[in-house]
């Protein structure tokens, strides 16, 4: 077996900091994740309106967050509301504002698109079957919509914990700054390091992120 | 590692144009003033987390490290707790611009570009440099190598700016990283290794049958401590505080305690500036002796 430099790993608090570390990343991610959800599926309701106004503004903070890459969010939000207005918001309140915004955009997209995808036959066999307008959404066009949104949805949250790892840049220091750290601490001692770090950190997102995907299996799978 | 740099500056710099464009001019006073500190009872002082042996953190979490070590003692000497924020080689301009903290500590490089942006306090390391080679052949100047013999640079640094400046005849061998580049002057790719000072030093401590040839090429750069543009309270005190501590070769023990271990004590005169007062210029490919020769001149006046 190669030297993968393991044991730094074992050095006085270094497990307990990679631990924490990923603990900060999954803290604002799945904050993000609980404030994004709900209000995607709000303004992706909204979305589908025929209203021009309302379609128009909420086409445009989509594109935007969208557009935007997430670090540049993120200088935004934390260096820029200083600028702008003298705000002083710490890394990890504008880290959950940025992932907030972005979750809400991207969830929103999904939503819309998993409601229109719904044919229209639907809706028209439900009214003549006699369902009132509550009824049809109730039990014909949100199970199907849910269903359809699982797969997308877990995507987008292990997405947002995946992408924490730029929070770095603006000094909140989560699973992959403290695997740097640990690195670069011990890169004359074991300068073989850098390979087992990666790897468990590797390892912890695969950790954080599995339950995810198992629990939408066995959603899609229960809600067949 | 140096792309990834390139790519966030050019992201910052598009952050900031759009902070710009969203209105509003930034507040006047962005930073806290020597006496705002003290009363608040913190001070935000921007490190490396991760640039070992300048800024990192140890096994328990506690920051060390030679730019630490100075931190340390500038708390200690204003009598306020020290707050330390990770920084990155691209954002630590921004941090000073926005106040987000009062000094930058992060093996901050003086550049004619950075001084428009940020105030530097006086000097307390130099940095050059070098080029490290085998010991069956030691190159002592750039001007010793023959026709077919090339030099193995890292992309995206400074020694590759420098080389392809001013030696545009000498054939270069460029390497993504450094652990490739490492390989090529095991197996003999190159004749020689050119990179920032500190690195080949270490390097050459560290690998058998190597020797750096030349310590000290191109332009002497130094490292300082920054404040924000115009925070003028807080520089003339780390210059008075700098000044001082020379008197005590603060900065000598400084090395001794944090950079000897990976320098040896043979490089400490030509690292380390004392009491913020730098040697003259150097001439290009000027030789360990003779650095350590013009340290002491000066310390000497």
């Amino acid at each position: 077996m190669p030297d993968l430099g393991l044991e730094v790993l074992f050095k006085g608090k270094n497990m307990a900091r990679i631990l924490g570390g990923l603990g900060v990343a999954l803290q604002i991610s799945l904050v993000s994740v609980c404030i994004s959800i709900p209000l995607g599926i709000l303004l992706g309701a909204l979305m589908t309106w025929k209203n021009p106004v309302t379609k128009a503004i909420l086409r445009l903070y989509l594109e935007i967050i969208r557009i935007m890459p997430q670090m540049v969010l993120l200088f935004l939000v934390y260096f820029g509301t200083t600028r702008a207005f003298g705000w002083d918001l710490s890394g990890e309140a504008s880290a959950i504002i940025v992932f907030t915004l972005w979750g809400t955009a991207e969830m929103s997209d999904l939503v819309r698109g998993a409601l229109i995808s719904i044919p229209v036959h639907q809706y028209e066999s439900s009214a003549a079957l006699g369902l009132t307008k509550a009824q049809t959404y109730l039990y014909i066009i949100i199970p199907q919509t849910i269903r359809r949104l699982i797969p997308l949805s877990i995507n987008l949250i292990t997405r947002m914990i995946k992408t924490t790892s730029l929070i770095l840049m603006i000094g909140v220091v989560e699973v992959l700054k403290v695997a740097q750290q640990i690195i670069e601490a011990n890169r004359m001692a074991s300068p073989n390091a850098a390979f087992g770090v990666y790897l468990t950190v590797l390892v912890l997102y695969f950790i954080a992120c599995w339950p995810i995907s198992m629990l939408a299996k066995y959603l899609e799978k229960r809600w067949r | 590692m140096k792309k990834l740099r390139k790519a966030a500056a050019v992201t910052l710099s598009l952050a900031l144009g759009l902070s710009m464009a969203t209105g509003a001019s930034a507040d006047d006073a962005v930073y806290r003033t020597l006496d705002e500190i003290k009363e608040d009872g913190t001070i935000n002082i921007g490190v490396f987390s991760d640039k070992n042996p300048f800024g990192y953190v140890d096994e328990n979490g506690e920051y060390q490290g030679y730019d630490i070590y100075l931190a340390n003692r500038l708390g200690e000497d204003l009598g306020v707790e020290i707050n330390f924020v990770s920084t990155e080689a691209a954002n630590r301009v921004e941090y000073l611009q926005t106040g987000k903290v009062d000094i930058i500590l992060a093996n901050f490089t003086v550049t004619d570009e950075r001084a428009e942006q940020v105030d530097f306090a006086l000097p307390y390391m130099n940095v050059a440099l070098g080029v490290v080679s085998p010991d069956s052949r030691v190159i002592e100047s750039l001007d010793d190598l023959g026709e077919d013999d090339q030099v193995i640079v890292i992309s995206g640094t400074t020694a590759e700016t420098y080389l392809i400046e001013n030696y545009p005849d000498l054939k270069l061998q460029k390497y993504d990283s450094y652990a490739t580049a490492k390989n090529a002057l095991e197996n003999g790719n190159g004749v020689c290794w050119a990179n920032d000072n500190t690195e080949v030093i270490a390097y050459a401590l560290q690998n058998e049958g190597y020797t750096v040839g030349i310590p000290s090429l191109g332009s002497q750069d130094t490292i300082a401590p920054a404040v924000s543009k115009g925070n003028e309270s807080l520089l003339n005190w780390l210059n008075e505080e700098i000044t001082a501590l020379g008197e005590e070769q603060f900065f000598h023990a400084a090395y001794e305690a944090t950079l000897a271990d990976t320098y040896g004590m043979d490089y400490e005169e030509s690292l380390v500036v004392e009491g913020g007062v730098t040697a003259e210029p150097q001439s290009e490919g000027a030789t360990e002796a003779e650095l350590t020769a013009a340290e002491e001149v000066t310390e000497a006046e």
